[in-house]
């Protein structure tokens, strides 16, 4: 028994990182083909150094998802904190909902009503040319914000809410309360939020695909490659991010795992 | 061990020869116009085919960086991946272009919709190295709309060792059952029905629906013999030889020789589709001297034969076509002498009901 739900562990693994480990092979393929083996090679790493259309997309994609979820953060946070405020249950209910239907709404929807509003707002204030870094900046942090509120809210449910009625009676001022006492309890929903925010915002291809005008980011242009044939630096690219993003992870978790101990001996003392 | 590891490294040697084959090397430009930094710090933007320009890979010439370094003018560089996104894209009215690269026909629809600008050959002073037969064209008789960039034509390619070699130069080895699960063709609605026009003997541009009728019920016969339709996938399927016949485009299948050796081609004897994509300037464009200027860099011997390699399709461009530097110079593939070139069609910008018409019965064969 034990070795079978091993097996299925190790299978579930295999399947999951299966593609990853090829497209990480074939980065490292000589040959300009991705289907047929060369040797070893470094090529792709360094053609991708020259690709400027890459590069370019790649620092658009970088900074909308740094920026969306740096502000879909903050928005989400303060959200979610007045909407467990309300005490009125039924209206409470009523912006719950009304936050979270944009999660379930189709990305392609999404998309194009936020171009049409982006196009009909623009000839609104004159402009021929709506489209653009701002736009999609705004269309990234419309659909990250559901996502940041859904992973703060649950964090105050856990907190005392007499905590913060108690730092109040202590002296603190409401804002004063609010950073020393709530932020800190409900800190790991914060980041969890702003992770989230910014994988979905990384790698988001339809919404962006309507809204973004000039400002192309790496999935769309990775995407027009497919007339030709996708080229391997996407590969060398494609490896290089995801090393990066398992490093942090990683990262992360030690961190975390270390300040939990920490507080846990703390607690003992 | 030893032996294996010899053999890797001889692959690798080969390999790495075959593939600085292509590439065009340069050490400096030469320029045959004159460029000035005049309009240093305005933008262009540009919007062509992905993977459609030598982009500095390889050590191949990086065009726009080079433009920008030669009269200050910043380069937007944009792609799209169909002649159609392109269309939606500018239609839905939120964006500019300065530059766009689309096909004929859809040169055609634009130019019917009153969508592009003239553009004052007369200021090229690189318009002459256009071949002849590139001018006056259908979708633009005067030459006043468009600047030919690449040229290509649809083939067959086969697997010499799966297929046995001998075969016959028709667009029917696409229906015939020697090659029954090993055949592809094309995933998209105009050139999968161009496949059986030309067996019908049919003008692809046909406005009569019982041509599109019968073609469609040709598809729904040669539909078993299939492996599938595709697109891109068609790379990984002819270099792997999981298939051994496939329609495609010539440039792309110098590409596909690269990986594997036992591949042939040919034009079928019943004749062809043939594309221009060129250059056009949008009505809308912001910024009309730097267009002018950046298509007569298109133009320049030197980046036009970047280009060229880097793409690998066909050049409308004489300074290309007699270069003996370039690396498909005379190549029998891309540049057919008068004898070899097959009977070639254009698409043509079809009226909106028939359009309609055959997209559904395209459905109706995915369908089948």
């Amino acid at each position: 028994m034990k070795i079978l739900s091993k097996l299925y562990i190790a299978l579930i693994i295999l399947f999951l990182y299966a593609p990853v480990a090829v497209m990480i092979v074939f980065s490292f393929n000589s040959s300009s083909s991705v289907w047929v083996m060369g040797g070893f090679s470094t090529r792709w790493y360094e053609g991708l150094a020259n690709d400027t259309t890459m590069l370019t997309a790649l620092e658009h994609t970088l900074i909308v998802a740094v920026l969306s979820a740096v502000i879909s953060t903050v928005l989400g946070t303060a959200a979610a904190v007045g909407v467990t405020a309300i005490r009125n249950r039924i209206s409470k209910k009523v912006v719950m909902s009304v936050t979270q239907i944009p999660m379930m709404n189709a990305d392609i929807v999404t998309g194009i009503s936020l171009m049409l509003l982006f196009i009909f707002f623009g000839k609104l204030i004159g402009l021929n040319e709506s489209l653009g870094f701002v736009t999609v900046l705004i269309a990234h942090i419309t659909f990250n914000l559901p996502y940041v509120i859904l992973s703060v809210i649950p964090k105050l449910r856990q907190t005392d809410s007499h905590l913060a009625e108690a730092a109040l009676d202590l002296g603190c001022t409401p804002l004063k309360a609010f950073f020393k006492v709530i932020l800190p309890s409900i800190s790991t929903g914060i980041v969890t939020g702003f992770i989230m925010a910014f994988t979905l915002s990384l790698d988001d291809f339809v919404i962006s695909y309507f809204t973004c005008g000039h400002y192309q980011t790496l999935p769309i242009v990775i995407y027009n490659m497919t007339k030709k044939s996708v080229t391997p630096d996407t590969y060398a690219l494609s490896t290089l991010i995801f090393i990066t993003v398992f490093v942090l992870m990683v990262l992360y978790n030690v961190l975390q795992t270390k300040s939990e101990k920490k507080r846990t001996e703390t607690v003992r003392v | 061990m030893k032996k294996y590891l010899a053999l890797i490294l001889a692959l690798t040697l080969t390999i790495s020869a075959l593939l600085t084959g292509c590439g065009y090397q340069y050490k400096e430009l030469n320029l045959r116009g004159t460029y000035d930094k005049s309009l240093k710090g305005t933008s262009l933007t540009v919007y062509n085919w992905g993977e459609y320009i030598s982009d500095g890979a390889d050590d191949s010439v990086d065009v726009n960086k080079e433009f920008e370094k030669l009269t200050g003018i910043k380069v937007k560089y944009l792609t799209f991946t169909s002649n159609e996104t392109m269309y939606s894209q500018i239609m839905s009215g939120g964006i500019s272009y300065d530059i766009i690269i689309p096909s004929d026909y859809m040169i055609e629809r634009l130019i019917n919709e009153n969508m592009l600008q003239k553009i004052d050959t007369s200021k090229l002073s690189n318009y002459d190295l256009i071949d002849d037969s590139y001018k006056n064209l259908f979708f633009d008789e005067n030459n006043e709309y468009s600047v030919p960039y690449n040229v290509g034509m649809v083939g067959i390619i086969y697997n010499q060792k799966l297929t046995g070699g001998d075969i016959d130069h028709s667009w029917k080895v696409l229906w015939d059952e020697k090659y029954k699960d090993m055949a592809l063709n094309f995933d998209n609605s105009r050139d999968a029905f161009m496949t059986a026009q030309m067996i019908l003997g049919q003008d692809v541009n046909t406005l009569n629906k019982a041509d599109w009728d019968a073609a469609a019920d040709l598809l729904k016969k040669g539909k078993a013999n299939l492996q599938s339709y595709v697109m891109d996938e068609i790379y990984a399927k002819m270099e792997t030889g999981e298939a051994s016949v496939a329609p495609y485009y010539a440039g792309d299948y110098l590409t596909m020789l690269e990986s594997n050796e036992d591949l042939r081609f040919f034009y079928p004897d019943e004749g062809t589709n043939i594309f221009v994509d060129s250059v056009c300037i949008p009505k809308n464009a912001k910024n009309y001297e730097a267009a002018l200027m950046y298509i007569n860099f298109l133009l320049e011997p030197d980046i036009s034969t970047a280009n060229a390699e880097y793409i690998g399709y066909a050049s409308p461009n004489t300074a290309v076509i007699n270069n003996e530097d370039y690396c498909y110079y005379k190549n029998e593939i891309l540049y057919p002498d008068e004898a070899d070139m097959p009977k070639v069609q254009y698409y043509h910008d079809i009226d909106s009901d028939v359009r309609t018409y055959y997209e559904t019965l395209w459905s109706e064969v995915k369908l089948y």
